[in-house]
């Protein structure tokens, strides 16, 4: 289990930049300001050397070496799983899946439960703000199956309209496929309320939580869903590793994923036999290092304090969010009344990336384009956004340098 | 559009232009008053045939061969990308497929905007460059059995 939380410090930002290596280096001449935390958070110095130390002193293959090296592996391999049913209070450990990321988490499920459930005519709702991650993987399933995807309309501030959510569900509906943040507007989905409607029609419910796992308190009992995806480098890990959680009966009924070693009982050529949750679906030599130094990343979580790091980001984006009003022409997209940091908007007269490609030029590192979520700019009638993210690290003062390079730029481009 | 220079002539030139610059806001300036100062292309070349599609921004690039020499007009809905696709109008069009196909294009790097030609910028600049030579390639096959051949409509209607 985690290690019970150190006795947590008040709120200091210096400190907590000091322990972010990248923070210190200078781009194109100037200190960096790192806003695409949407897109991947950086890693904490301990997160590194979890890494170097897994690489330097224990590095073997896990669960099947009766040697001491392969012993200290396993065990740190599978105390992150711990560290990750705690962090998400799933209700068994068998429940935590390790995968290369939330693409392939939901791929998983597509691939599996979803082969083995969803028939000719069923129905799977997702909404206008998915990413592509969830909206390619059933679109392949209902090509396949003759399914019919539906789609949660939105409003103009980046809302899903409930109401026509439950006009979607019906006897047919099998699936309902969520985000719970959205990555390109930051708006947060009334999940609990989406899954209760979901329940009662009878469909099982996958919550995408790319977005939202770093910002809000994640219980996927007290939410209800049935599976729940998210990647480790988002969350101040490394990159290559993600979870699928899925609730044990589910998991158990489902068909395997990929076939190879480890997720096997017993191979003979006549019959294989499939080894227990969660090892089921984790065939062949998983990420070690990356699981292993993830647990020091959600330990950084926990030292922090995860309420102190929402409180703080969510006064910088309401401090970003009256900075950018402020300038003219500017618009900011998506205007949820529930958000997480992040800030998505246009500029009028201007391509996003002429905005972003003048803002590296500044130090500033921001995100432009579609942001894999093109039926959503479409929604919205825009070729994409500039989007700025915050986490933890991030600063006012780096919020004041973003609008300073949001004039100075515009400027040039007038 | 000027073919009395040479590719290279025209390249050395524009280093030389921008050695006059001091800072990265003089340089990108100076590019996006060139983006601005490209002539839109005609809504009747932005087909999707000419069209570049990169992962942010889009390049319409529409070809013509007349007299053995490639010419090339574009547009882009990105006013940098605009002004870098200008600079590399100024430079290959005009021109043999042979001299297209040659040069290396080596003035992008010594005027410091090699990173607009990176695999990650996806803005459809690499796209672009590539297409051109592939203009110019194709063209080269068939001169090879046909003396003037035209594709676009483009350089016809400008000329």
């Amino acid at each position: 289990m985690m290690p019970s939380p150190t006795i947590k410090k008040p709120f200091d930002i210096t400190a907590i930049r000091e322990q972010f290596p990248v923070l210190s280096r200078e781009v194109k001449g100037r200190s960096l300001v790192y806003f695409d935390n949407a897109a991947t958070s950086q890693k904490p110095q301990q997160v590194i050397d979890a890494l170097v130390n897994y690489y330097t002193t224990y590095n073997a293959n896990i669960h099947r070496g009766i040697h001491t090296l392969a012993e200290e592996a396993t065990a740190a391999f599978e105390e992150t799983r711990d560290a990750v049913q705690e962090f998400i209070h799933a209700s068994a450990r068998e429940e935590i899946i390790f995968t290369r990321g939330t693409t392939e988490s939901i791929n998983l499920v597509a691939y599996t439960w979803g082969r083995q459930n969803i028939k000719s005519g069923d129905e799977i709702i997702i909404s206008t703000m998915e990413h592509h991650s969830n909206i390619v993987p059933w679109q392949i399933l209902c090509e396949e199956k003759g399914a019919i995807l539906r789609v949660i309309p939105i409003n103009d501030k980046g809302e899903l309209l409930m109401d026509e959510y439950s006009k979607l569900l019906n006897s047919r509906t099998k699936l309902v496929s969520i985000v719970h943040a959205s990555n390109a507007l930051g708006t947060i989905n009334p999940v609990r309320q989406i899954i209760e409607e979901a329940h009662s029609a009878g469909a099982v419910v996958l919550v995408d939580g790319a977005q939202s796992t770093v910002h809000l308190d994640i219980d996927v009992q007290e939410m209800d869903c049935d599976f729940f995806a998210f990647s480790a480098h988002k969350l101040y890990g490394p990159t290559g590793t993600g979870i699928l959680y899925g609730k044990k009966r589910l998991l158990e009924s489902m068909p395997v994923f990929l076939g190879g070693g480890e997720m096997i009982r017993e191979v003979t050529f006549a019959k294989t036999t499939y080894n227990d949750l969660p090892y089921k679906f984790e065939a062949g030599t998983p990420n070690i290092a990356d699981v292993i130094a993830f647990k020091t990343a959600l330990q950084f979580i926990e030292d922090t304090g995860k309420e102190k790091i929402r409180k703080h980001e969510h006064e910088l984006l309401e401090y970003a969010t009256k900075q950018l009003e402020e300038i003219p022409g500017l618009r900011i997209i998506g205007s949820a009344r529930e958000k997480v940091s992040v800030i998505s908007f246009i500029v009028d007269n201007t391509h996003p990336q002429d905005i972003g490609i003048l803002l590296d030029n500044r130090g500033i590192a921001v995100r432009t384009g579609h942001h894999c979520a093109e039926p959503l700019m479409q929604r919205f009638g825009i070729p994409g956004t500039i989007r700025a993210s915050f986490a933890v690290y991030n600063t006012k003062d780096e919020v004041d340098e973003l609008a300073i390079g949001l004039h100075k730029a515009i400027k040039m481009l007038s | 559009m000027s073919t009395q220079k040479t590719i290279a002539e025209t390249e050395k030139e524009i280093v030389e232009e921008f050695s006059l610059f001091d800072s990265w806001e003089d340089k990108y300036e100076y590019i996006i008053d060139l983006g601005k100062k490209l002539p839109p292309l005609d809504d009747q070349f932005k087909i999707k045939e000419n069209r570049v599609k990169g992962c942010q921004s889009t390049v319409w690039l529409a070809t013509d061969f007349h007299e053995g020499r490639v010419f090339f007009k574009a547009d882009s809905d990105a006013v940098i990308v605009k002004g870098l696709i200008s600079m590399l109008i100024r430079v290959l069009s005009g021109h043999t497929p042979e001299e297209i196909l040659n040069d290396k294009l080596d003035f992008i790097q010594e005027i410091g905007m090699t990173t607009h030609l990176a695999q990650t910028r996806s803005n459809g600049l690499l796209s672009m460059v590539k297409q051109m030579k592939n203009f110019a390639l194709a063209y080269k096959i068939k001169n090879g059995s046909t003396k003037e051949y035209e594709h676009g409509r483009a350089e016809t209607k400008n000329n």
